[in-house]
């Protein structure tokens, strides 16, 4: 069987899930049911068909899990924002259609990714200049106080989504044409290897830029994406552990020294420590995000079933503002907080089929960088994947607490334009390098057998 | 760099596998102290959409109801007391915000009507809503108003059991509120100095006085170390525990039996009594009659408080230093509280066995099906011998004793008085009286109290307790 028909095939259950999860929160709202639930589940089919004859005809040889793994993640997404809001999940299947239309126009126009290496510090230009875009007068629009977004009239989109794709193309690149003097002319100091300085000094452009985000743009959950993708590309490059626990060391001691300084950071990490200290003024998302797992439980309360919206006739929401922007229970259940409304509702095993379909594709992404040939290649895969997991455990990791919680989206599930547009073209690139490496191993296998 | 990128996947691994534990400690190991904690209000919002039942009365008249606001998927329930203040402190009550207390406290799961998880998924899958139970409660209304009235606006406390069954028929706290209020007014109602939410009958300990020789004269005479007609002298001032014990207004009296030493409620004899028993032959009768112990009511732990020998908040046991005559007639250290002399009144009146106090009788579900009350024993306390003794003991109390004013016009009445000091230059007394009828076969037992009153307990206590009895004894004859 081809990698396309095995891509086909592991389609079809994705589709019937979708149907499976439309039709449950159906019969919970509507108690008559329509064949409507049909509908979307023969829509979403239809658009992933379309989408895999794209990839059957540009890239016949890519592997073949990815696709179908991530309309996996788009199916929950769409399902819990059905459940929450229909306009809600209007919307997100809109972006779902850019976000493909995107997905394909990379896979056709991008010939050949190698073109990137080409253009890195144009590429990498453009990634800073978008994570600062938030910070211009007139543009920039904040978020709990973090500069994250961008509002250009009818849309307001965020940058940083996109900056990470530049910022790992660029870092690839990079270090895979240094990578060499970067080992050779290491020196041990005290028993601690070093990079020679001379190469050093890019390195620090890049921690100071992480720092940067955290201060300047008082993002802590990109800052922390970025940082981490940076340090896994150089241990990957170097094999040096040294390096990333310098760098490691480098990055907790300025998180420390900001978190002393600047109050909207400090804030963020005592909530973190204790959220029901103030559990009806700061620390309430995290207290109720924990409460909305708690009520969950192993089984989950249902889809449709669990308690999201105040009850009740009197509406505290403004005029012109309506769920889930207020009356909801839990803050923010269509964005920052959608893992914990799915663990509400599908319990522990719905939270761990998450967690487990964001490792099964960080498991495909790798395996692409390890069959690739070349080392632009194999770090561009490495850093793309391990942006898009890191992501993933920024966002989870603040909703139960291991981590302080900052405000990233969860890749294809939660609400937002930018998130969706910028994964799919994650995804396409990734797409890309396996059809290519994959390609070359099965002309080597037919060669040999011939 | 292939190695580096599996040992890369294996780090994404470990943190992975921290976001699996801290989702199942929190979905699954934590969840329950979760729920509890007092920032959730996710299971007071649930119960908000459920039409909690309706608590009924004895008679069954409606103590509080849900009325609905709002439509469609916005409804919610919201909870009235027609009745007022009248069954403000026993019932309690249940607002989202203001959080639930008392008899809505503790039948909660009756009144939203808490399923087991099985019958749950069946009645989701059948799409039914949940729905809750009427619960009907043995308080009975004419009780209850005659127990207000008697009481007359003097703060303290009634209540009336029946001795056969454990049921409360009256359980009245004053001052009392009014839960319609509790919404707006909780604050005012906490920091009130007269304490309107404290339950009196249930959580006050007063000074018992001459009502605990009830208990010391089963002691005696269920142990076999007296009878009746043993005397005892009733000199005074007579040296008990080292310490001169004085009668009420200096009485002297000759060498008298028990029955005349109960009757004219004479401490030096009971003082001696208890002494003679020792502590732990009154320790014995005390916890057999429910002291030394939460009461077995079905009401909030935090509502109930324990009758015993206290030094601050500690329970004193046997092994303390106590001095025992003094607690044989309500002095030392002993805080009682009403529920419990009503207890100590209902073991008397139904042959010495103690039932276990209850509030409710009755649960209604939506189909129509009943559930009533078992009565349920919890102790023998003294044989039906013993009983009957202090029956007679404590009829010649009403009859021609202290507690006069408690007799009612052809029924025999049993009873015991008692006044305990509790300042004894301003003259501020704890009135007391405890009893039943009617006497040859007990219908009702009572215990009344009144805080702080320059009156006695058969003067004060005495006419409140007779009103409650006459009450529901009236309602007898007339089913």
């Amino acid at each position: 069987m081809s990698a396309r028909t095995r891509e086909l095939f592991a389609l079809i259950p994705v589709a019937l899930l979708v149907t499976a999860g439309f039709t449950a929160v159906l019969i919970t709202n509507s108690e008559e049911l329509g064949n409507l639930s049909v509908l979307y589940g023969g829509y979403f089919l239809a658009l992933c068909v379309a989408t895999h004859i794209v990839i059957r005809i540009r890239l016949p040889d890519a592997d073949p899990f990815l696709f179908p793994l991530v309309a996996l993640l788009a199916a929950f997404g769409m399902v819990m924002l059905y459940r929450l809001d229909e306009d809600l999940a209007r919307n997100q299947a809109n972006l779902f259609v850019l976000g493909l239309v995107l997905f394909s126009a990379t896979i056709i126009f991008l010939r050949d990714y190698d073109v990137l290496e080409r253009y890195r510090y144009v590429i990498a230009l453009v990634g800073i200049g978008l994570l600062l875009l938030p910070r211009l007068p007139g543009l920039g629009k904040t978020t709990n106080e973090a500069f994250l977004s961008v509002d250009l009239g009818p849309i307001t989109f965020q940058p940083t989504e996109l900056a990470k794709i530049c910022i790992v193309v660029f870092l690839a690149s990079y270090l895979n044409e240094r990578r060499e003097v970067l080992v050779v002319g290491a020196r041990t100091i005290a028993g601690i290897v070093l990079p020679p300085l001379k190469h050093l000094g890019p390195l620090l452009v890049i921690w100071g830029a992480a720092m940067i985000l955290l201060v300047f743009i008082r993002d802590l959950g990109s800052s922390v994406m970025f940082f981490g993708a940076f340090l896994a590309l150089i241990y990957v490059a170097t094999a040096r552990i040294s390096f990333v626990v310098i760098g490691l060391g480098m990055f907790l001691a300025g998180a420390w020294f900001f978190a002393q300084t600047v109050p909207h950071i400090q804030d963020r990490f005592d909530i973190w420590l204790d959220p029901f200290e103030s559990s009806e003024g700061s620390g309430y998302q995290l207290a109720q995000s924990v409460f909305a797992q708690a009520d969950g439980g192993l089984f989950g309360r249902g889809l449709g079933d669990s308690l999201v919206q105040l009850p009740g006739p009197a509406s505290n929401c403004p005029p012109g503002v309506s769920f889930p922007d207020c009356d909801a229970i839990l803050p923010a259940p269509h964005t920052d907080f959608i893992y914990a409304v799915i663990v509400d509702e599908l319990g522990l095993f719905g939270g761990a089929a998450v967690v487990l379909i964001y490792a099964l594709i960080a498991e495909r992404g790798f395996k692409t960088a390890i069959l690739a040939e070349d080392g632009f290649s194999k770090l561009l895969a490495t850093g793309l994947t391990a942006i898009f997991a890191l992501q993933a455990f920024v966002i989870i990791g603040g909703v139960t607490r291991v981590i302080p919680l900052t405000g990233v989206t969860l890749p294809f599930i939660s609400y937002g334009g930018s998130s969706i547009v910028a994964n799919f073209i994650l995804l396409a690139l990734l797409l890309m390098i396996s059809d290519k490496s994959r390609r070359r191993v099965r002309v080597q296998l037919s060669e040999e057998a011939a | 760099m292939n190695n580096q990128i599996i040992k890369l996947f294996g780090f994404l691994v470990v943190l992975y596998a921290l976001l699996f534990g801290f989702t199942s400690y929190w979905s699954v190991f934590d969840a329950d102290s979760l729920e509890a904690n007092i920032a959730n209000k996710r299971p007071l919002l649930e119960e908000q959409q459920i039409d909690r039942g309706d608590i009924l009365a004895a008679d069954g008249s409606v103590i509080a109801r849900s009325v609905p606001r709002g439509e469609g998927d916005d409804k919610v329930f919201v909870r009235r007391y027609p009745e007022g203040s009248l069954y403000g402190n026993p019932i309690g009550y249940s607002f989202v915000q203001q959080g639930q207390v008392g008899f809505e406290l503790e039948h909660n799961d009756e009144l939203v009507g808490e399923k087991t998880e099985f019958l749950t998924v069946l009645d989701e899958l059948q799409g039914h809503a949940q729905v809750g139970n009427k619960v009907q409660s043995s308080l009975d209304p004419d009780a209850q108003r005659a127990a207000v009235e008697g009481l007359g606006g003097q703060r303290g406390a009634v209540v009336a059991i029946v001795p056969s069954t454990g049921e409360v028929r009256a359980m009245v706290s004053i001052p009392e509120y009014d839960p319609n209020d509790v919404p707006d007014e909780l604050a005012r109602l906490n920091t009130e100095d007269t304490a309107p939410l404290f339950n009196r009958a249930t959580q006050a300990g007063y000074q018992p006085g001459s009502t605990m020789k009830v208990v010391t004269a089963t002691a005696a005479i269920d142990s076999g170390e007296y009878t009746p007609d043993d005397t005892v002298s009733g000199r005074s001032p007579k040296e008990i525990s080292g310490v001169p014990l004085q009668n009420a207004g200096g009485e002297q009296f000759g060498d008298i039996p028990l029955t005349e030493a109960l009757t004219n409620s004479v401490n030096t004899v009971w003082a001696e009594v208890g002494e003679n028993l020792g502590k732990d032959t009154m320790y014995k009768y005390m916890e057999r009659f429910g002291f030394d112990q939460k009461p077995r009511l079905d009401y909030p732990g935090f509502q109930l408080a324990t009758s015993g020998v206290f030094e601050g908040n500690r329970l004193l046991t046997a092994d303390d230093s106590i001095d025992i005559g003094r607690v044989a007639i309500g002095q030392e250290r002993l805080n009682v509280t009403p529920l419990q002399m009503a207890e100590v009144a209902a073991a008397v009146a139904n042959d010495g066995e103690l039932m276990e106090p209850r509030l409710w009788s009755k649960v209604i579900d939506p189909d129509g099906r009943e559930e009533e009350l078992d009565p349920q024993r919890q102790s023998r306390v003294m044989s039906e011998d013993t009983a009957a003794t202090l029956n007679d003991m404590m009829q010649s109390v009403v009859a021609e004793g202290t507690g006069t004013a408690a007799a009612l016009s052809g029924i025999d009445v049993a009873g015991k008085t008692g006044t305990a000091e509790i300042d004894i230059e301003g003259g501020v007394n704890q009135a007391w009286f405890i009893g039943f009828a009617p006497a040859d076969d007990p219908e009702i037992a009572v215990a009344a109290t009144v805080e702080r009153t320059s009156g006695f307990g058969g003067t004060v206590a005495g006419p409140i307790a007779k009103a409650v009895m006459e009450a529901i004894l009236q309602k007898e004859g007339e089913g």
